[in-house]
């Protein structure tokens, strides 16, 4: 669509900008503040200038916590994009079934983060818990609280369990804006079931997969209140993601300089994520509303 | 596609089946639990409650320091959902609309707000509302919510507006319409889905979220959520009401998502499937 210029806009924009404004830049400002100074607790602040941010960037407590992360998103996109690429394919196109689907899929995505922790702390626990108690029937010995591998499978179980059905709707979204004719034509020209998905289907979920990515990376990178409430960052520090242990720094210990340093290193982590997801959801296939053609 | 599938078709649904009573294992137990008593948790193994009973909810329902973290989150989820949406509507209408200055920067900068770690604003927000007294206060959370929640908003409805040809302003303009006029009479029933959806994922992001929330609340906002934690440290573990709790948490989500089924995805990419 072609927009006119109009610096009156501006007038439509303020209150957003000033009540996001209140919310994001003065509480960053103090994050800033604290990340350059040193205090003795008694509300005097020394100077220490890049001092905390050298020390965060050195720490191996920072790198283990970050290389956790990475390695909890890269699973969790390993299992819920093809995962929900396949439920999608799955899915039915039209008649009953495709709400009541769509319903139960999206019914964990709406239930409160520290609630899914909950339900799967019930649910692993072999005392009480469905799982806990049919591994443990079988003889297999789980316990997520004490064990760090057992406690990583069960957050990344958690997770697939609560975010898959974000990927499946996207992409279900974009199977059904495929119109018909193309599957005739596949039809006609004899191709296989493999064919029409390398080359219609794929091509046309593109976007929405891109955006499932990105999300799911973003989101995955700030994951928090689950581990938290299932794990609490534990066994030892097995699952201390970089929020559980920026808020063990912050609130836990009251580190407010080496706090501040990281969530501005943390920040601009993200500032360099949201760019790309900026740039994709913005250019990518806008100017061509019917998505790529061909072998995208 | 017909043809190639009829051989399939026969095993195609048993995919989203597995995958939905995958979903729905966790919540049936969390369903299965609410309904016994704590001894029949702690002692049998049952699939089916024994002897069902209610108690669990009515400790809920009883119990001012439970039922008023429900009315809690319902009070500020639903302040910070009529605000966001409100400062949105105009906010978006201008990104579909018109360039000016900056329009691209403010666009990317609401973007990286929907996409800031919780963790990193917890502990700066905390002092800035202590500095205006409103800790403790619905209003509170709300307004700290509104960082990823007007940003959400602007997003989804910009991508609803995007789709509303500029035609209908323009013609409504030759026929006299003032903007204002325009804007309500006209414009907002034409996306109102639109409004709905960005008004549901409002509300569902500052359902779902905790940390904040309870960052800043003590007793008189409390949100549901965080008196359920604080119930697993201290009270000896009462797993049925525990589980009670859980299952009233579910119900609004439940309830409200039948409304925007069709445009949940697109909400979920913010407007742009």
């Amino acid at each position: 669509m072609n927009k006119t210029f109009n610096n009156k806009a501006w007038f439509f924009v303020l209150p957003v900008f000033f009540l996001v404004a209140i919310s994001a830049i003065i509480p960053l400002m103090t994050v800033v503040n604290y990340s350059v100074q040193d205090t003795f607790g008694n509300n005097q602040f020394f100077w220490a200038g890049t001092e905390w941010f050298s020390d965060i960037l050195s720490s191996s407590r920072f790198h283990n916590a970050l290389i956790r992360n990475l390695s909890f998103s890269f699973i969790i996109l390993a299992i819920e994009i093809p995962l929900g690429i396949i439920v999608a394919l799955a899915m039915p196109r039209k008649g009953i079934w495709v709400p009541v689907c769509l319903i139960l899929m999206a019914l964990p995505l709406l239930i409160p983060w520290n609630v899914v922790g909950t339900i799967w702390q019930v649910f692993g626990r072999a005392d009480i818990g469905l799982l806990g108690a049919s591994l443990a029937a079988l003889g297999i010995e789980y316990n997520y609280a004490q064990n760090a591998i057992d406690a990583w499978v069960t957050i990344v179980v958690m997770d697939v369990w609560h975010w898959t059905s974000l990927v499946v709707l996207l992409c279900y979204a974009g199977l059904v804006s495929i119109p018909e004719a193309y599957y005739q034509a596949a039809r006609i020209d004899g191709a296989s079931r493999w064919k029409v998905f390398r080359y219609i289907q794929l091509p046309k979920m593109n976007r929405v997969l891109l955006i499932a990515v990105l999300l799911r990376f973003m989101d995955s990178f700030m994951i928090y209140t689950e581990p938290f409430v299932l794990t609490g960052g534990g066994p030892g520090n097995a699952t201390t993601f970089l929020s559980i242990d920026l808020v063990k720094l912050a609130i836990g210990q009251f580190d407010l300089g080496p706090a501040a340093a990281m969530s501005i290193v943390y920040f601009l982590i993200i500032l360099l994520l949201s760019w790309v997801f900026y740039t994709v959801m913005t250019n990518y296939g806008t100017d061509k509303p019917d998505g790529g053609t061909g072998a995208g | 596609m017909m043809s190639s599938q009829t051989s399939k078709r026969s095993f195609k649904w048993l995919i989203p089946t597995i995958y939905i009573i995958f979903l729905m294992l966790p919540i049936y137990w969390l369903i299965n639990m609410s309904f016994k008593t704590n001894q029949e948790i702690l002692s049998t193994f049952t699939l089916f409650p024994a002897e069902p009973t209610l108690r669990n909810y009515a400790v809920i329902f009883s119990d001012a320091s439970w039922y008023s973290g429900y009315i809690n989150s319902m009070i500020y989820v639903g302040l910070n959902t009529v605000i966001s949406v409100s400062v949105a509507l105009p906010a978006a209408y201008a990104f579909s609309r018109y360039r000016f200055l900056g329009d691209k920067h403010l666009f990317f900068w609401l973007l990286t707000n929907r996409m800031a770690p919780p963790a990193v604003f917890a502990l700066p927000f905390f002092q800035l509302y202590s500095a205006f007294g409103l800790i403790d206060t619905h209003i509170a959370v709300a307004l700290a919510h509104c960082l990823f929640n007007v940003p959400l908003a602007v997003w989804i409805l910009e991508g609803f507006m995007s789709g509303v040809p500029k035609e209908i302003d323009e013609t409504a303009y030759l026929d006299g319409y003032s903007f204002p006029k325009f804007f309500v009479k006209i414009f907002v029933p034409l996306i109102a889905s639109g409004i709905g959806v960005a008004a549901f994922f409002c509300f569902m992001f500052s359902w779902v979220e905790l940390l904040i929330a309870r960052t800043l609340t003590v007793t008189a906002a409390k949100p549901i959520a965080a008196t359920m934690t604080r119930t697993v440290s201290a009270s000896g573990l009462d797993w049925g009401v525990l589980a009670a709790a859980g299952v009233l948490t579910i119900i609004p989500g439940a309830l409200v998502i039948y409304f925007v089924r069709n445009y949940i995805a697109k909400g979920f990419a913010l407007g742009r499937v």
